[in-house]
């Protein structure tokens, strides 16, 4: 979707502000926050994909105007509604409805170190040749989905060169939507400064697209 | 927001959904556990072992499991190496990608808007911010992590420091010069 997420290239929002001696959290709900996300997606009701878009579909103004972790726990409410696993009732009550079952938690914390240690991996085996190899040339489609997608917005139309190939990866623009993995091919790919931003820009940038994302340049 | 994430949690707990002693062992592991001296750690030996440094730049996530990191958002890597003719810089303006194994939770800056959106389209006005003037004729290169795929800057390593042994190295290692913000220091690093 062509939302504010998509900040690559936008102006405005002013200088960097680096914080020296910076906590790893500044609230005690921050981490609450992380923590909480982290173990309701052991449910496994929702993908990596899905959940970055639940914080794609934050309106606008709310998003820009929101703190990180605000993010994450409105991101979170959404996923738990939308997987049926509370109510929007229930959450603005903070308590569970009357007669409402309880549930197991899947991730216990004996188990929470080997669960993060492990991650999940993204790479996938695919049947299907890739089409793209390093050093040729390829322009990133000039697609706008409604849906969840990695390709930004800057790059589309662009002309870059393929510097690598990762492999084949899950695909987000469908496992954000509970259409399954349906991995591909994965590339590295080369933009130029210039034309990405235009003559004056001497810096570079790479962006790993899927291969549904590109054409032949 | 206290109070509100607090109703969360007892109704997730009350419920069933999260058991509040794993979300304390979450939170213990990136408060204590995972940071970026894991990657400080990695980047010392690099700078050490040329032959450690050679595995890195071919199989990261491999090499980096050498050292015992690995695991959530970090489970395909690449490390790109700085020189005096090129700068890596790594950023994710779709949202807040990050190496988590061997840097920890990403500082507020990098999620910021003003740094995803300005990284890409003007890398030495960011670096210069962060009192890091590169001269014209190197060569910037911006990472952005749009995929599960996610980048470690390897520092240069700072002159004179041949004498240092390898958790000496380390100490000269921040954070900020593992994302590409900054030069790794020459005396002990802060974070």
């Amino acid at each position: 979707m062509n939302g504010v997420h998509d900040m690559g290239g936008m102006h405005g929002f002013g200088a960097v502000a680096p914080e020296a001696g910076e906590p790893v959290f500044h609230e005690r709900w921050e981490a609450r926050a992380l923590a909480l996300t982290l173990a309701a997606g052991a449910w496994g009701r929702w993908t990596l994909d899905a959940s970055r878009y639940a914080r794609e579909r934050i309106p606008p103004a709310d998003y820009l105007h929101m703190s990180y972790y605000e993010k994450w726990i409105a991101g979170l409410s959404t996923l738990l509604v939308e997987a049926r696993l509370v109510t929007r009732e229930e959450i603005a009550n903070g308590r569970a409805a009357a007669g409402a079952a309880k549930s197991t938690p899947p991730l216990k914390a004996d188990r929470v170190p080997a669960s993060l240690a492990h991650g999940g991996a993204m790479e996938r085996t695919v049947l299907v040749e890739p089409i793209y190899s390093p050093g040729m040339t390829v322009r990133a489609r000039n697609i706008n989905p409604v849906g969840h997608t990695r390709l930004p917005r800057y790059a589309r139309g662009r002309v870059g060169t393929v510097t690598r190939h990762h492999g084949a990866h899950v695909f987000p623009d469908s496992n954000a939507h509970g259409l399954g993995e349906q991995p591909q091919h994965l590339y590295q790919v080369r933009f130029e400064g210039r034309e990405l931003w235009g003559e004056t820009n001497n810096s570079e940038v790479y962006i790993d697209l899927w291969e549904s994302y590109l054409e032949p340049g | 927001m206290t109070l509100r994430v607090k109703a969360l949690e007892s109704l997730l707990v009350e419920k069933g959904i999260v058991d509040p002693a794993a979300l304390d062992a979450i939170i213990d592991t990136y408060e204590h556990n995972v940071g970026p001296r894991n990657g400080a750690r990695v980047v010392a030996r690099a700078w050490s072992d040329p032959a450690y440094k050679a595995r890195l730049l071919k199989d990261a996530t491999a090499a980096i499991a050498e050292l015992g990191y690995g695991g959530r958002q970090g489970e395909h890597m690449i490390v790109v190496e700085n020189t005096p003719k090129i700068h890596n810089l790594v950023v994710c303006t779709l949202c807040s990608c990050y190496p988590w194994p061997v840097l920890g939770l990403p500082p507020v800056w990098y999620k910021s808007a003003p740094y995803r959106s300005r990284a890409v389209i003007e890398p030495r006005g960011v670096l210069a911010e962060f009192g890091l003037s590169l001269p014209d004729d190197v060569e910037i290169r911006v990472w952005d992590s749009t995929a599960e795929i996610r980048y470690l800057v390897l520092p240069e390593r700072p002159p004179g420091t041949e004498a240092l042994g390898e958790e000496e190295l380390a100490a000269l290692v921040t954070r900020d010069s593992m994302i590409g913000v900054a030069r790794a220091s020459q005396t002990k690093a802060e974070s």
